[in-house]
């Protein structure tokens, strides 16, 4: 699983962070959103998805 | 389940009928939508719609096309919960064995009289498009009402060097986030060059065939080229009228599933609702309350969309971090951004605070309980009270 972030959608709305924690965080100052772990192991994929479903404008991508 | 009906074409109807499909529903899936357009996000139609850095078709709501049937143009005129069928304004008839409700509301109406052109509200694409196409090079632009709406209108129009004055009854813009951040707002905005009438009412707003003033109580005359009224919102529900449906000032009243409630309250066979139409008891409340936020119409929307396909006993009710309401609004270079319900703040505190960044941060509190934090420009702080305010729901 290979997670991408669109950045020119990422208004840094943050429900990423909140679903899923372990993967994406947000600086107090960033533009975008960080990816802290951009290949999670698998046991995070719920949350990950729930992430990418979560984010109002839909600029998170899983591949595989 | 084979045959499940979406009243409503806004972010909860499509958003429901994306998660139906993901779930697997095979069966027949109806949205009725009054509008001729596709489903549509819309934040943008105050900020990057009307400054045009956005086209329409760019606020289309994101996902995959879950496979419907569309109604367009039409609207519910009558539901009739024995028969299981849901009446359209053509007369049409339509059967179903699920129903969401997702009508959401519509702009508020002006009590009094108006002139036939210049005035607008602001509640959807078409909206947007009259407002913009009415405001000249040299407009002079009166907004009558300091919600979120009016000032993301009158930060969009002041960065295009526009004459903006936004006038209130309240004390202070946006007032569900209590006075401190209220004063705050008000300089924000008034750095730019916005003039605010606040504590005053409107008397009349002025001119024959166009829009030429607007007469304050105070006697103060502002002319006006155009005139934005932006005074809030009303449910969609008067379709729902004689269906035994509960309701409290229009809104439809579910349980913490989703599930709409008839008046005696019981679980209403095959309706649910979601949306800015409908409430839920919240933790913070005083019994349902309606959640007028982009991300409540989500969350409901994918919480009925799980349920609806369940019996009523094991439905599941709102998810813990679902439950903490919250809202963002973007008003020139600042992030204004909301966690938790914030009208059951009895005491809001200054947490931290930079007028030069500017940044913000303030706490909403009821008696000793944090309900609610408010941030100016800090994304990270507002994720950490979204997940300290998260607390199980019970259904």
């Amino acid at each position: 699983m290979k997670i991408t972030v669109d950045t020119t959608l990422c208004e840094v709305h943050g429900d990423c962070v909140v679903v899923a924690p372990d993967v994406f965080d947000i600086g107090e100052d960033d533009d975008v959103v960080q990816i802290l772990n951009p290949e999670p192991e698998e046991g995070l994929r719920a949350v990950v998805t729930q992430a990418a479903k979560m984010c109002p404008v839909a600029a998170i991508r899983i591949e595989g | 389940m084979r045959d499940v009906v979406v009243v409503g074409g806004g972010l909860a109807g499509y958003r429901f009928a994306q998660s139906l499909r993901e779930s697997g529903y095979d069966g027949k899936l109806t949205i009725v939508c009054d509008e001729e357009h596709r489903p549509y996000d819309r934040p943008p139609l105050s900020k990057q719609l009307l400054a045009g850095t956005y086209t329409e078709e760019q606020c289309a709501l994101p996902g995959d096309a879950p496979e419907v049937t569309w109604v367009f143009g039409r609207r519910a005129a009558r539901l009739d919960r024995d028969l299981r069928t849901l009446v359209l304004d053509d007369g049409a008839e339509l059967p179903y064995d699920g129903l969401l409700i997702a009508t959401g509301r519509r702009a508020r109406a002006w009590q009094g009289n108006l002139p036939a052109r210049g005035v607008h509200t602001l509640r959807d694409l078409a909206d947007t498009a009259s407002f913009r196409a009415s405001i000249g090079e040299d407009a002079r632009v009166v907004i009558i009402g300091a919600g979120f709406i009016g000032c993301e209108v009158a930060a969009t129009l002041r960065k295009e060097g526009l004459d903006v004055t936004v006038v209130d009854v309240a004390p202070y813009p946006m007032p569900v986030m209590g006075a401190e951040i209220g004063a705050r707002a008000a300089r924000i905005h008034e750095s730019h060059g916005v003039r605010f009438r606040l504590g005053r009412g409107v008397s009349e707003v002025q001119g024959d065939d166009r829009v030429t003033g607007v007469l304050l109580d105070s006697g103060e005359l502002l002319e006006a080229t155009v005139v934005l009224i932006a005074v809030g919102s009303v449910p969609n529900s008067e379709w729902l009228g004689g269906s035994g449906i509960a309701m409290e000032r229009g809104v439809v009243t579910c349980d913490a599933t989703c599930s709409v409630l008839d008046e005696d309250g019981n679980v209403v066979d095959g309706v649910m609702a979601a949306g800015d139409v409908a409430a839920w008891p919240h933790h913070h409340g005083e019994g349902a309350v309606c959640i007028e936020h982009w991300s409540n119409a989500r969350d409901m929307a994918d919480l009925a969309a799980r349920n609806i396909l369940l019996e009523a006993e094991a439905r599941w009710p709102m998810a813990e971090l679902a439950s903490v309401p919250t809202f963002w609004s973007d008003q020139y270079d600042v992030k204004i951004k909301s966690a938790g319900f914030l009208r059951a703040a009895d005491r809001w505190t200054i947490v931290s605070e930079d007028p030069e960044k500017p940044s913000l941060l303030v706490e909403g509190h009821r008696g000793d309980e944090l309900v609610g934090a408010v941030a100016f420009n800090m994304n990270r702080s507002i994720i950490n009270y979204h997940r300290a305010l998260a607390a199980p729901v019970s259904g």
